[in-house]
């Protein structure tokens, strides 16, 4: 196992960086790709107890348990079935206890692409700054506007919200990647 | 050329705490009035490390402190100074002070160096008594620069001049000093080792005014006989490499320290510095500043010194997380495995018998994969057992009662996580035998038994689990005390009677204990609940069996790992939950007569005469479930925090050793629910926490 990407920051200075874009409902999301672990078919989650909704359960990834969340309900968009092009894309979060994996439903994965960051525009400031403080940035990718995501605000506080972290980790599985 | 010396800190402070582990234990074997030199040498090598690496890393108090204390010790080495129960008492604080401090330097908090420099005034002032105990070792120390009793000028013996020789070229830098060797010592081990000839090299001190007593001026040219072995001689340098020149060389008879004009052109005494010249008869101490009547005891020890103490049997230091990375790997081969056993049942065909032999041959394999790797965490008790035979000693000391501590099976391996939990309890249970079980020396020589009282630690396995018992010969549990406080308290009828486990039961009771804290009842106390908590926690259990005047025994039986659980899956809907099969108590299907509401809502079952509440899982976990009638579900009875309840659920599906994985790596923790596993079908399983199952419904119906 190599140095975890995810150490690196997902910094939008200086250079081009490689941003991984997929489609929820009418929109183009884009996540830096260092943080993407995988891309998997969707599969039945088991329920946790106690979880905001959006959090749809947990995963068998490998040996460690992921929890799963659902964009579209984090996003208050409309739901829609699970189907056999249901993605979830595996990232990683840092949050004030360390790194955490979790899964996200997305309807589908598009592309990859490059994007400068000279050409990253900050997102319109409208009504409260909480709303929209997980945007990253707009850029434009052939014609398409792509909303860059910052994970660890739109997950990572979420995840550290719902579980009232501890330091204790479980040694079990603490170490999967 | 700067190292970031951070980097080492970690292993500094892991390396200095098991040093300091073994110098206690070396401290505690000590007799008084014929101590063993080994175990002398294993003391003065954890100061004396601990000492380089604090003054290495910049840590000057410890750097000072130890100082002292090698002194001390030094003056035991070598026999000057008896060792005495006063002063072994008194190393001990010195160990306490001195993980006190590493503690605080890990921490980055300050240093209680009040505490600290009181013991060191304590250690100057026996040194210092040493000293005039003896009047004719009377030389300051400070003044103690040795000269040799050496040949071109005293005329050592001639015969050794023909015989081969080491001539040793020990030229030290100036920082020596500062991280932590001390020169005199050297030559002392030197002269130990045979007939030591000496030459300084005084040429680079510098006028009085300029001397910064922290840097080394002094060189050294040195002769040993040829007998000697190398290594023991490259050993005495060992800690000092890298702050010297050294050069050893051999030199064929005839022609000893030949070089000595060259290399010492400055005469010796003409050089500033404090010099006493030792006289030629002392040739072989020559580097020994006190004459000391009993140098001939370190010198046999030396050679296999650094060998043993640290315990270095082949050991490799791995970190717990690579291990737990290995655990997951396997872990997730034998899902794989199992599901590829599952598929291969369903093969037909002419190969079909050829796979499922090799799936077989696999699985035998990955179960002994599983073993090796759980065993890799495993650690002997005897980590748990050593803190022991110190704390008996300092409570039998304050208490006035005479304890023999006996440890068994300390070579019994558990899991290091079980291992880390369970010390405190431990300590809990060994207090209380001293405090409360162990008599008086006069009341036990009353009772008819020797004044010396034996707590008892013992441990093995035992059918998959292990058994950590606490036994003692004290007076054992006084039943009609703990009887009337309970009667007082009202936790027993008046008329009552109680069969012995119930009275035992007793002491558990949160609360019970502790109020009795600052009386003299003799039934052990304090904080018995939380004994027994923390041993459920762990997934174990603790018996108790007392024999008035005899003594009690206290038996914990724990699983031999956290990382398995015995567990009852059970299906809710569409949902597998696993129940550990310790807290289940028993499994039943209702009548439909069979259950009580209270108040509307609540459900209670009756059960062996006692009413327990229902907890439908379903509602607490919100899943739809099958069906909602209790009868045509089943209840499992489990317990948690010696509480009862039932637990609703749609079926039983079998037993299965279950490998526990963490929800809180990547989630949090779920109230109710300890961890989760992966089924045979790599789907994940939740793990029921019974106590926190029962604390969650009761939140749901107060709120």
């Amino acid at each position: 196992m190599s140095t975890n990407p995810v150490e690196r920051q997902q910094g939008f200075g200086g250079g081009s960086h490689q941003v991984l874009t997929f489609v929820l409902g009418n929109e183009t999301y884009g996540v830096d790709i260092l943080r993407v672990q995988e891309i998997r078919g969707w599969s039945a989650v088991t329920k946790i107890p106690h979880a905001p909704v959006h959090v749809l359960g947990v995963l068998n990834l490998r040996g460690s348990i992921v929890p799963i969340v659902d964009l579209r309900m984090r996003f208050a968009l409309e739901r829609v079935e699970y189907t056999a092009i249901t993605v979830i894309i595996v990232m990683s979060v840092n949050t004030p206890a360390g790194r955490r994996d979790f899964g996200v439903v997305v309807d589908g994965v598009s592309d990859v692409v490059d994007v400068n960051s000279a050409e990253v525009k900050p997102a319109p400031e409208l009504g409260s700054r909480s709303a929209t403080d997980y945007i990253r940035g707009l850029v434009s990718v052939s014609e398409r506007m792509v909303v860059l995501l910052d994970i660890d605000r739109l997950i990572g506080r979420d995840l550290a919200l719902s579980t009232g972290i501890d330091g204790e980790e479980a040694p079990a599985a603490s170490a999967a990647a | 050329m700067t190292v970031d010396l951070t980097q080492f800190h970690d292993a500094f402070f892991e390396e200095s705490f098991e040093a300091l582990d073994a110098m206690e234990a070396a401290l505690l074997k000590l007799d008084v009035g014929s101590p063993e030199p080994e175990l002398i040498n294993t003391i003065f090598r954890v100061a004396h490390s601990i000492k380089g690496g604090s003054a290495t890393f910049g840590f000057s108090e410890i750097a000072s402190f130890t100082h002292s204390l090698e002194t001390l010790l030094d003056e035991l080495r070598s026999g000057t100074m008896p060792v005495t129960v006063a002063l072994s008492d008194l190393l001990l604080k010195s160990v306490d002070v001195m993980r006190a401090m590493l503690r605080a330097v890990q921490a980055k908090q300050p240093i209680d160096s009040q505490r600290v420099s009181d013991l060191q005034f304590d250690l100057e002032v026996a040194i210092a008594h040493k000293s005039e105990a003896e009047p004719a070792a009377a030389t300051p120390a400070g003044a103690a620069w040795i000269v040799a009793a050496e040949s071109a000028a005293g005329g050592a013996a001639p015969a050794a001049q023909q015989a081969p020789r080491w001539r040793i070229r020990f030229h030290p830098y100036r920082e020596l000093l500062a991280r932590g060797n001390d020169p005199l010592r050297m030559l002392r081990e030197l002269a130990a080792l045979g007939e030591l000839a000496v030459r300084v090299d005084a040429q680079m001190l510098p006028a009085l005014a300029e001397v910064n007593p922290q840097d080394c001026y002094l060189a050294w040219s040195l002769e040993l006989p040829g007998e000697v072995p190398e290594d023991a001689i490259r050993q005495v340098f060992e800690w000092a490499e890298g702050d010297c020149d050294l050069s050893i060389e051999r030199l064929p008879g005839e022609q000893a320290l030949p070089a000595g004009a060259q290399d010492a052109p400055t005469p010796v005494q003409a050089t500033p510095a404090p010099v006493s010249a030792a006289p030629p008869a002392s040739a072989q101490h020559g580097a020994h500043p006190p004459p000391a009547p009993a140098p001939a005891s370190p010198a046999p020890a030396k050679p296999e010194a650094p060998v043993s103490a640290l315990g270095d049997s082949g050991s490799i230091r791995v970190s717990v997380e690579k291990i737990d990375e290995l655990m997951n790997t396997v872990g997730e081969l034998v899902i794989t495995q199992a599901m590829l056993s599952q598929l291969g049942s369903h093969f037909d065909g002419p190969d079909a018998e050829k796979l499922r032999a090799g799936l077989g041959q696999l699985e035998r394999n990955m179960r002994e994969l599983q073993e090796s790797v759980m065993r890799v965490r495993m650690l002997p008790i005897t980590f748990v057992f050593s803190r022991f035979p110190r704390m008996v000693r300092d409570l039998a000391q304050r208490l006035g009662k005479q304890i023999e501590l006996k440890l068994t099976g300390e070579q019994t391996e558990l899991d290091k996580t079980v291992l880390e939990k369970i010390g405190d309890p431990l300590v809990h249970l060994v207090r209380n035998s001293i405090d409360h079980g162990i008599e008086s020396p006069e009341a036990r020589i009353a009772a008819g038994k020797p004044a010396e009282g034996t707590v008892h630690l013992d441990a093995c396995h035992r059918g998959g689990n292990i058994a950590v018992e606490v036994s003692d010969d004290g007076g054992g549990l006084d039943r009609d005390r703990i009887l009337a406080k309970a009667r007082a308290r009202g936790l027993v009828g008046p008329n009552d009677t109680l069969t012995d486990p119930e009275i035992h039961e007793l002491i558990f009771v949160p609360g019970f204990s502790t109020a009795e804290k600052t009386t003299d009842l003799s039934g052990r106390g304090v904080g018995m609940d939380v004994v027994r908590r923390n041993v459920k926690e762990l997934g174990g259990k603790i018996e108790l069996k007392s024999e008035p005047g005899r003594g009690s025994r206290f038996i914990i039986t724990l699983p031999l790992t956290l990382a398995i659980v015995d567990g009852q899956s059970v299906a809710v809907g569409t949902e597998t939950y696993i129940v550990p099969l310790i807290s289940i108590v028993e499994s039943m299907q209702l009548k439909a007569t069979g259950i009580t509401r209270l108040s509307g809502h609540s459900e209670v079952l009756s059960f062996r005469g006692d009413y327990l509440p229902i907890i439908r899982l379903h509602e607490l976990f919100g899943v739809e479930p099958r069906s909602r009638a209790l009868h045509e579900g089943l209840v499992v009875v489990a317990e948690g925090d010696g509480r009862r309840v039932g637990l609703f659920v749609d079926d039983l599906l079998g037993q299965q050793q279950v490998v526990i994985k963490s929800l809180e790596a990547n989630y949090g923790h779920i109230e109710g629910v300890s961890g989760a596993t992966i089924l045979g079908d790599g789907s994940v399983a939740l793990i029921l926490d019974v106590p926190g199952l029962i604390r969650a419904a009761s939140m749901r119906t107060a709120a």
